[in-house]
């Protein structure tokens, strides 16, 4: 589905990271971990063709990314960027309607089958129930999920999320994480980000730990989720532990 | 889904009955039963018979200034919308890329050279044309900034330039003769318009609002962070370039006939997101109906206060300002 080989990535004059490869399969879910700063975000951009690739390649469906426009990509790949400052009063439902637009003519409007997809979208993560309620008056934590909604829109094969559980309470942290775990069960491959590195042990099935541009680790999580290398990712004191058979937590242990 | 519909309909209806007091108001008052019975005879071919002051006055007179008022009404409330849209801010006029600017220095040169009118006209429109593309084509080369940032400051920059040679063009100009055309068309009128004005300038703000007609729903993706609409598989440059030229288009036939005449372009579409609500495919014709009756009620009684004309800009000002503060101070939602 993904495949990013020897990828340096970066802005105009300035590189972020380089030699990241990794691949993504269908239904699969790999959580990036890392420090701020450290290149996720740019990372994924890249992966959008939303920055050019500075050297190596990435591959989209088997295609390279500069074979690619814009409408190929949004329906290849769905996009939840960190947070949206909504500027006008959209109501939800024509904001996750916006998702259809790679799939809608230039000159025409979402008809009735866009709105059911856009409809069971919101369905699907709970919030059918604001569909006509405008998309500034709606809680942080709901107004996420819109984009989640507007992403699940797109109908990709790949979900890219930066860090979908950054502005949510516990409850909805956890209610996103079980949606990940089922739209990959769907067999739509899904990228995220995430600052709590539970998120790994909980959402995917591999962790790619991502510092100062390159990669660390990777592999599964509980293979490359340790005391170590947490330690080294962040630069603080981390305990792994294991609470029960295939259950693992990440406490910090702090410094008095 | 009904309050909409009566939302449009009041918006025509009261369009109607704006165009008819329009006519029958002035100097040379004409009654309802009068205009009907002037239209009964064009219709039916039989104009013998009538005053000849009637016909020349609705006719001549009145007619062509009622479209003028409509189109430039209508066109800058849509470039109007347009621009709020694109660049997320609710508070932008179709004047933003230095539009109104460049069409002002152009006519001000033609009116500074002692061209004839067509000229001046056809000054005006290229200025507000070269304006702007000089602003995008500067704007969109500077790289690394956020694209719609770049494109504001130049704007802004640009215009302070062509503020400043308009303003020497005044110093240098005949004070008797071209200062007083200078300071007229500066501040906008529609009491010189002809029915050729009407037919250039028509044509042109058509072909600017067929593109914005065509694309209204996805000028809606515009209002997402640049990122987000790209994401979404939209060329998001090369909508803004769509976007920009069919506004441009649009204000710029309305300046070269009219002059500049500010607050419609800002003023109407936020009143009308405020019915309406931002979706452009809704928002679009309300605006250019509340726009064409706001330009019409302000002409009407520019002609009508006082013995001498008012210019309308001075009168869009007037009402506009407590308005939109009293919009500003109802509106609890953000937009």
């Amino acid at each position: 589905m993904l495949e990013v080989r020897a990828l340096s990535f970066g802005f105009p004059g300035r590189t972020i990271g380089r030699d990241v490869s990794f691949s993504l399969a269908a239904g699969e879910s790999m959580c990036v971990l890392g420090p701020n700063g450290g290149g996720k975000t740019t990372l994924f951009r890249t992966i959008l063709g939303l920055l050019p690739v500075k050297s190596g390649e990435v591959r989209l469906n088997e295609r390279p990314l500069y074979l690619l426009d814009r409408a190929d990509i949004a329906r290849a790949a769905g996009y939840v960027p960190q947070g949206h400052s909504a500027y006008f009063a959209f109501t939800l439902l024509e904001f996750v309607l916006m998702g259809r637009s790679a799939r809608v003519g230039a000159f025409s409007s979402p008809g009735r089958a866009d709105r059911a997809v856009a409809e069971r979208a919101l369905e699907s993560l709970g919030i059918a129930a604001l569909a006509d309620k405008p998309v500034t008056e709606v809680s942080g934590g709901e107004r996420q999920l819109a984009l989640v909604a507007r992403a699940l829109a797109q109908e990709p094969k790949l979900l890219v999320m930066d860090e979908p559980t950054a502005s949510l309470d516990f409850g909805n942290q956890v209610r996103v994480l079980e949606r990940i775990l089922a739209l990959a069960a769907t067999g739509i491959a899904i990228l995220f980000s995430s600052h709590d590195p539970d998120h790994a042990f909980l959402g995917a099935q591999r962790a790619l730990l991502l510092g100062e541009g390159r990669v660390l680790e990777l592999g599964a999580p509980k293979a490359v989720v340790r005391s170590d290398t947490l330690r080294r990712l962040y630069g603080v004191p981390v305990e792994v532990i294991e609470i029960q058979d295939d259950r693992r937590v990440c406490l910090p242990s702090l410094r008095r | 889904m009904n309050s909409r519909a009566l939302t449009y309909g009041c918006a025509l209806g009261g369009l109607l009955v704006l165009v008819l007091a329009a006519f029958a108001v002035g100097r040379y008052p004409v009654s309802l039963a009068e205009i009907f019975h002037l239209l009964q005879a064009k219709v039916l071919g039989r104009t013998e018979g009538l005053p000849a002051n009637l016909e020349t006055v609705i006719w001549q007179v009145r007619g062509p200034r009622v479209l003028a008022a409509l189109l430039v009404g209508a066109s800058l409330a849509a470039a109007g919308s347009a621009y709020q849209g694109m660049f997320r801010n609710p508070l932008v006029s179709p004047d933003i890329l230095g539009v109104s600017t460049g069409a002002a220095l152009g006519a001000v040169l033609g009116i500074f050279l002692s061209k004839g009118i067509l000229l001046i006209q056809l000054f005006s429109f290229a200025g507000g044309l070269a304006a702007v593309g000089l602003v995008y084509g500067v704007g969109s080369r500077l790289r690394g900034h956020d694209p719609l940032l770049a494109l504001v400051l130049t704007g802004v920059v640009i215009g302070t330039l062509l503020g400043s040679c308009i303003a020497l063009l005044k110093y240098l100009a005949d004070p008797y003769n071209q200062l007083p055309a200078i300071t007229f068309w500066l501040l906008g009128s529609l009491a010189a318009i002809a029915p050729r004005d009407l037919a250039i300038a028509a044509p042109l703000a058509l072909a600017g609002l067929a593109p914005m007609l065509l694309m209204r729903w996805r000028m809606n993706l515009l209002a997402l962070p640049d990122d987000e609409a790209r994401a979404l598989g939209v060329d998001t440059t090369k909508l803004r370039l769509v976007v920009v030229a069919a506004a441009t288009l649009m204000t710029a036939s309305a300046v070269a006939i009219g002059g500049i005449i500010g607050w419609v372009g800002l003023l109407v579409p936020h009143a009308a997101r405020l019915l309406v609500g931002p979706d452009f495919g809704r928002l679009l014709p309300l605006a250019m109906l509340l726009g064409a009756g706001f330009l019409l009620a302000v002409d009407t009684l520019c002609r009508t206060l006082a013995a001498i004309e008012v210019p309308p800009g001075v009168l869009t000002a007037l009402i506009g300002t407590p308005f939109f503060l009293w919009l500003f101070a109802l509106s609890r939602r953000p937009w």
